[in-house]
């Protein structure tokens, strides 16, 4: 019986379908990282004189820091001086419209099926009564290309701009936001980033505002030897409520290249923001060769009564993963929540979870992790709760469970939990399994074949998760969890 | 339709199947009989395609196809069911997802087109009504909390909805009781008494025969049939025990 050789069906497995490379005509800044990288980036936005600033204080601080070696990650040392840190495609004088962008970028957005046309709806959803739209935002290696539907979010108050532009257009707005989340000083990457941020996205949704559409960022990594810093900041005023999608891919190449980015989140009383993150850069090859460096600070600040975050992530590509989306949960009776899928395969290593920080009173969180190992691979959920004196009536319920899928993985469970108040109820739960040969055996005798035995299992087990997902994300994730696991059967 | 000969299969380097052959011809429903260890759900396992289960000796065809060659999946798509003794928990899938994906990838496996979501419902519906299984039992996850019972009905639920040219049924009924035997019983008439299909039936007792009457019984020991029958040696087995069958 030949169901469980490995070998024979690794041989079958598909290849990363969005590995392919666009060819495009780029300016880069000069390789290497200096202040001079610093006013180079900050030029080409024609950005203020603060933000210059800001920057290039960041900058300081960041050659005074040391990289952080805390987590299970096995990080091989990177030069950052042998890296491009800025990439943006030749374009005409101005882009007034859609027509005038690069047919080749264009050509690259619709073999993704990211609708940058806003007629278009995202592949999955059509036939959806009544039809559903996203607005997107499109990064393109270190600049902004399109923003869909503004006009439209605009008349219901919401700005959705890259936050190049938000910087030029609305400088209070992001001045008073920019790094109260995530200061400077957070950690090593948070600070490369606020030196050398390229672009992302900037929201704001005025107070009782019910955001009319999906709000999205498709960011794409294409140039060779070049890092993405992607920098997000969603506002919500009191009473609003916004849904925002995150999407990433990276063409296979065979160098690592770093995709540190920061976002930040406010929410305001009775606020409610929902962030979703389908992560699929390039994980490298079976060998551990290539791939993204995907070190991510997400943050949430709950300042308002009552306010919620949610992050929900599925997170399925990048050699390397370390990333923690947290919620400080400031105002009285706010809510956060983490619903994650981690997928590991071959030589992929993911280091994730989240951090929740009572503050407020009556503040509650939820955390369930889903970690799936395959491969060689390594997953760590790292996860802390923290409960301040003044937090009085704090409930938080984490669920941490891990799916083996081979006998050379691993998995790995890391819960901090501390507690300053003794009304606070806290309940962890972990569970680490493997997908049994009497699952795989009975969906195999009912018709599937192994990579779909598989499939079917693990999104039954991730299924807590993935509902949370909009629908726009959760076919296409679900398929993803499918095509990541393929070849890990044995 | 089904010819087995000369079977040799060991698990674990254990030789359990000694020498069996047995014909079922389309139109019939044949018993396998015989007390604890002798084989029989070795047997299902290994006509089913377990990992594990290793053929020495002997062949299998199914329809003039040899059925050792092909994986698991390729033998249900092939039109072979089996029926397990204890149906497997899938945590997190609907029996409706899970049934739906598994009838739709036999039919791939046969060229032929996939169902609906809505033409697959009318069908689900169906075969659970006809079994007594509730619509909500069939938008819960696979297995997942049901009754021994329930679980066994929703495996001849899955029969109904892949409707195999073949199937074979381990022990499908223990743990039924009385009202829960007679369903399952009608159920397995209804969708396999046919001229085109064939029910290989392993059981420990008698008393499933009373509902689907086999024209073949067979005594399985120590891994060889060592007679066989009418459904009359049912009712001697069940009356005076395997020893003289046996010996």
């Amino acid at each position: 019986m030949a169901i469980r050789n490995a070998e024979a069906y690794a041989a079958v497995s598909k290849k990363y379908e969005w590995g392919f490379a666009t060819e495009v005509e780029q300016d880069f800044a000069p390789k290497g990282l200096t202040e001079d990288t610093v006013r180079y980036i900050s030029a080409k936005k024609n950005e203020p004189e603060w933000m210059l600033d800001w920057r290039l204080k960041a900058f300081r601080l960041w050659q005074t820091m040391e990289a952080p070696d805390w987590s299970k990650l096995n990080v091989p040392p990177i030069d950052y001086q042998d890296a491009y840190y800025y990439a943006e495609p030749k374009a005409k004088a101005t882009i007034k419209s859609l027509d005038d962008l690069d047919p080749e970028i264009r050509r690259t957005y619709e073999k993704l099926g990211i609708p940058i046309e806003e007629q278009k709806l995202l592949a999955g959803v059509e036939g959806a009564e009544p039809p559903r739209r996203v607005a997107v935002d499109a990064v393109f290696d270190s600049v902004s290309v399109a923003t869909t539907f503004r006009d439209e979010l605009e008349r219901a108050g919401v700005i959705f701009r890259s936050i190049s532009e938000a910087i030029r257009e609305y400088p209070n707005l992001v001045r008073k936001w920019l790094g109260k989340v995530v200061p400077q000083r957070d950690n090593y990457f948070a600070t490369l980033n606020s030196a050398v941020f390229s672009d992302g996205t900037f929201v704001y949704v005025p107070k009782g505002v019910r955001c009319p559409m999906e709000l999205s960022t498709y960011f794409r990594i294409n140039a060779e030897n070049t890092g993405q810093f992607e920098r997000t900041l969603i506002v919500a005023d009191e009473g609003a409520y916004v849904s925002y999608l995150e999407g990433c891919t990276a063409p296979m190449r065979d160098e690592n290249q770093l995709h540190a980015a920061v976002v930040e989140l406010v929410a305001m009383d009775d606020a409610e923001i929902k962030y979703s993150t389908v992560q699929n850069w390039y994980p490298g090859d079976e060998n551990g060769v290539g791939g993204i460096y995907n070190f991510v600070t997400k943050r949430a600040l709950c300042q308002g009564r009552n306010s919620k975050v949610s992050w929900t992530q599925v997170e399925t590509g990048s050699a390397i993963t370390w990333k923690y989306p947290s919620c400080v949960l400031a105002g009285d009776g706010s809510v956060g929540e983490f619903y994650s899928v981690a997928v590991t395969n071959n030589r992929q290593q993911a280091d994730t979870g989240t951090k929740m920080i009572h503050l407020g009173k009556n503040t509650k969180s939820t955390i369930v992790s889903k970690g799936i190992s395959a491969g060689r691979s390594d997953n760590t959920y790292r996860g802390l709760v923290r409960v301040a004196p003044t937090a009085e009536n704090v409930r938080n319920f984490t669920q941490c469970d891990s799916l083996l899928l081979s006998d050379q993985c691993g998995a790995h469970t890391v819960p901090y939990i501390e507690v300053r108040n003794p009304s606070a109820q806290i309940e962890h739960e972990a569970t680490t399994s493997k997908i049994s040969d009497d699952q795989m055996f009975y969906a195999m005798s009912r018709g599937l074949d192994p990579e779909a035995a598989v499939a079917l299992i693990v999104n039954g087990f991730a299924r807590e998760v993935l509902q949370q997902l909009p629908m726009e994300f959760a076919v296409e994730a679900q398929k993803l969890l499918g095509i990541s696991l393929e070849g890990s059967v044995g | 339709m089904l010819k087995i000969e000369n079977l040799h299969a060991e698990i674990d380097g254990k030789e359990i199947l000694k020498g069996l052959s047995l014909s079922v011809n389309a139109g019939e429903v044949h018993a396998i009989m015989g007390p604890n260890g002798a084989g029989k759900s070795t047997l299902g396992y290994v006509l089913g395609g377990r990992p594990g289960y290793e053929v020495t000796q002997g062949s299998v065809t199914f329809d003039g196809q040899d059925l050792l060659e092909l994986e698991p999946h390729e033998r249900a798509a092939a039109g072979l069911f089996l029926g397990f003794q204890y149906p497997v928990e899938i945590p997190g899938v609907s029996n409706v997802q899970f049934l739906r994906e598994a009838l739709n990838a036999q039919r791939a496996g046969r060229d032929e087109k996939p169902l609906s979501g809505a033409e697959f419902l009318k069908v689900a519906r169906a075969q659970a009504d006809g079994l007594g299984l509730s619509q909500d039992m069939l938008k819960r996850p696979v297995n997942v909390g049901f009754s021994g019972g329930e679980k066994k009905r929703n495996e001849m639920v899955q029969m109904g909805i892949v409707d195999p040219k073949l199937a074979i049924l381990d022990e499908t009924d223990s743990g039924l009781d009385i009202d829960a035997l007679r369903v399952v019983g009608d159920g397995i008439n209804r969708i396999m008494r046919q001229s085109t299909k064939a029910v290989l039936l392993i059981t420990h007792y008698q008393r499933l025969l009373d509902y689907v009457r086999p024209d073949f019984v067979h005594v399985l020991s120590d891994g060889r049939i060592t007679r066989t029958g009418g459904p009359e040696l049912a009712h001697e087995l069940e009356r005076e025990g395997y020893a003289g069958a046996i010996a």
